[in-house]
């Protein structure tokens, strides 16, 4: 048993894309719920609109790029009107419904085998990034050091991915502390008083919901670049990943869905090195080694409801700020 | 008996010499009940008016109706000459009628002075593109501070200033929540209970509040429950029973009116309304 390998791909797990991803897709979450109370349950459909978005307008529409992105982009607010426009007049549990289940119309549409030749149906999509590497500023080579080394492919998704990150940082920090983060903040609190103050509360709400859906369609986008895209990946459990991170890290912050995201993935890469080797040496012989994905989730949960007790703001939230008081 | 408020003598509904808010006919049923039902009624300009009545006797519905938080069965109401009929909330807000709650809706997980900020108008960096440019709200925002601080000292809330709303005791909220309303400069102010739950210690400088606020040109309206406040500090006071406007006028010829003693003392009289009717036997004296 290699412990070196077990703790070595853990470690790689912290600048690993999907962590890049899942961290953007918490981030716009995070301006959901943690800062306006939108109850967005449907943050995998975002993601599902970045990545067959992006995909289709290459393979398909022969689209470039960047091109793929704004494409991309648009959809995203698209549907963020859609979602938003019947329910965000109404008591916040209604989102919560038309989201959860657009987000699970949405994955049964690209995955029916009528759009077999635009979604690839059940199948997916693959062999739409190839501008992207090929756009790639660095050349053939080994980059970084052990646990993060990498090839220049894999840089260059990595940087791609972090980037986009850092900006989509930058970009809430600075929302959040202008006045414009103070109204949504104000919403989250209670919309009567705003209202009341002379703010159209449904704009911002709506404003809200297409900006937290376009950094989910982008999380999306970084999430497909290194893999095919695949509709099983866009089930209701991403959404309840996305929240796990978003409330691990602490909801109404910009860098908590970033530590949440390193946190969960890393976990999740350690709990099953861990125990693929406890069973391989045969310390664990109660578990099969196919049982070991399910059973790292259930310790996911487990943790999770330790920090609901103990941590209700998450990591670096501010107790007082928010709790998990929906 | 003659005054320079109303136009002829004081009565139900009478009309106003220079009236800022006009209402029409505004009814509100919640299923069989019939919460408010005014006929006629105007708001003088410029003045303290007392809204008064008995528990359940419509104030608070009525406060609803007439800033757009609620949709009436019936009715019209121009404020400053506009029709307000159906105009969303904020929108109200907007053309300077801004109300406060009666129960209080401090934002507890903002600070009191993002509270206060809140209230202010015309902040250019509450639009979604502007708030990432800080030069094009930086100025604003520096004023507006000013003005909250002012305030906020103005309220004895000042040491509470960057404490988040949540820390406050109910009295404090009620100030805040005040406090945050004068933020916008309104020009008509609506306040369902002020005073409730706020410190004895602090009632009369809020007293003051009000008076220097009529005094700058603002219109008030507020519920009130506490009849030596009202006699105090009101220029006009309206009686709302059962829905409807059962007398209007002057604080002190609206306080011998028989209808306004049947209102209080008749079949709607419980713990609340007996300490307002003792207070009224008081004054009398
Ligand atoms: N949302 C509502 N649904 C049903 N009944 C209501 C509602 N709001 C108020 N009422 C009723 O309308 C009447 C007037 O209430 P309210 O305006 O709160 O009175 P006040 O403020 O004068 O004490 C009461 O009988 C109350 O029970
Ligand atoms: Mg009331």
């Amino acid at each position: 048993m290699d412990w070196s390998l077990v703790f070595g791909n853990a470690a790689a797990e912290l600048i690993s894309p999907t962590t890049a991803a899942y961290a953007l897709a918490a981030i716009g979450l995070a301006v959901h719920f943690g800062y306006t109370g939108l109850l967005n349950f449907g943050q995998a459909a975002f993601m599902a609109i970045g990545a067959y978005g992006f995909a289709v307008s290459v393979l398909n529409f022969g689209l470039s790029f960047w091109q793929a992105i704004a494409v991309s982009m648009i959809l995203s607010v698209l549907f963020a009107l859609i979602l938003g426009i019947p329910t965000l007049r109404l008591r916040s549990d209604y989102l919560a419904i038309v989201t959860i289940a657009a987000a699970e119309i949405l994955r049964y549409v690209v995955s029916t085998t009528s759009l077999k030749d635009l979604t690839g149906g059940s199948s997916g999509l693959s062999g739409f990034a190839t501008e992207f590497y090929a756009i790639n500023p660095f050349p053939t080579g080994n980059y970084l050091f052990w646990p993060f080394d990498v090839t220049e492919k894999e840089l260059w998704v990595r940087v791609f991915g972090w980037s986009i990150v850092a900006l989509a940082t930058i970009l809430v920090l600075l929302m959040m502390r202008s006045p414009w983060g103070r109204v949504v903040k104000g919403i989250r609190e209670d919309e009567d008083a705003v209202r009341s103050l002379g703010k159209n509360v449904y704009a911002y709400k709506m404003q809200s919901l297409i900006l937290g859906g376009a950094l989910g369609t982008l999380a999306g986008i970084v999430f497909v670049l290194p893999r095919a895209v695949q509709p099983g990946n866009y089930v209701t459990g991403l959404t309840f990943f996305i929240w796990t991170i978003m409330l691990l890290g602490g909801a109404a912050t910009v860098f908590g869905p970033i530590v949440g995201s390193m946190i969960f993935w890393v976990l999740l890469s350690l709990t099953e090195g861990v125990l693929q080797g406890l069973v391989n040496m045969g310390v664990i012989t109660f578990l099969s080694t196919d049982q070991i994905g399910p059973v790292r989730f259930i310790l996911i949960g487990l943790g999770l409801m330790a920090l609901v007790v103990f941590r209700p703001q998450g990591i670096f939230g501010n107790k007082k700020e928010l709790q998990f008081n929906v | 008996m003659s005054n320079q408020i109303s136009v002829g003598d004081a009565s139900p509904g009478c009309q106003k010499v220079d009236p800022i808010l006009v209402a029409d006919n505004v009814s509100r049923q919640f299923g069989g009940l019939t919460a408010v039902d005014v006929a006629h009624v105007e708001i003088p300009r410029g003045k303290i008016t007392a809204l008064i009545g008995p528990n359940g006797a419509g104030k608070t519905t009525l406060f609803n109706l007439l800033t757009g938080f609620d949709k009436p069965t019936t009715g019209t109401w121009t404020f400053e000459g506009k029709n307000l009929a159906g105009v969303a909330s904020y929108k109200v807000a907007r053309l300077g009628m801004i109300r406060t709650f009666q129960l209080t809706k401090s934002l507890s997980m903002l600070s009191v002075i993002e509270n206060m900020r809140l209230g202010a108008q015309k902040q250019a960096g509450e639009r979604f593109l502007a708030a990432l440019i800080r030069p094009l709200w930086r100025a604003a925002e520096n004023r507006i501070t000013e003005q909250a601080e002012e305030l906020l000292k103005r309220f004895k809330l000042d040491a509470k200033r960057d404490d988040f709303a949540a820390s406050l005791s109910g009295g404090q909220r009620k100030l805040l929540e005040m406090a945050r309303a004068l933020m916008a400069e309104p020009k008509l102010v609506m306040l369902d209970e002020p005073m409730a739950g706020v410190n004895p210690a602090l009632t009369q400088s809020l007293l003051d509040h009000i008076k220097d606020l009529k005094s700058n040109g603002t219109t008030v309206l507020f519920v009130e429950h506490d009849m030596h406040m009202v006699r105090h500090i009101s220029d006009w006071v309206i009686v709302m029973a059962e829905g409807r406007i059962v007398a209007e006028g002057p604080p002190a010829q609206v306080m011998k009116d028989q209808a306004v003693i049947d209102a209080y003392l008749g079949a709607h009289a419980d713990i609340d309304l007996g300490t307002v009717s003792i207070k009224i036997a008081k004054d009398d004296n």
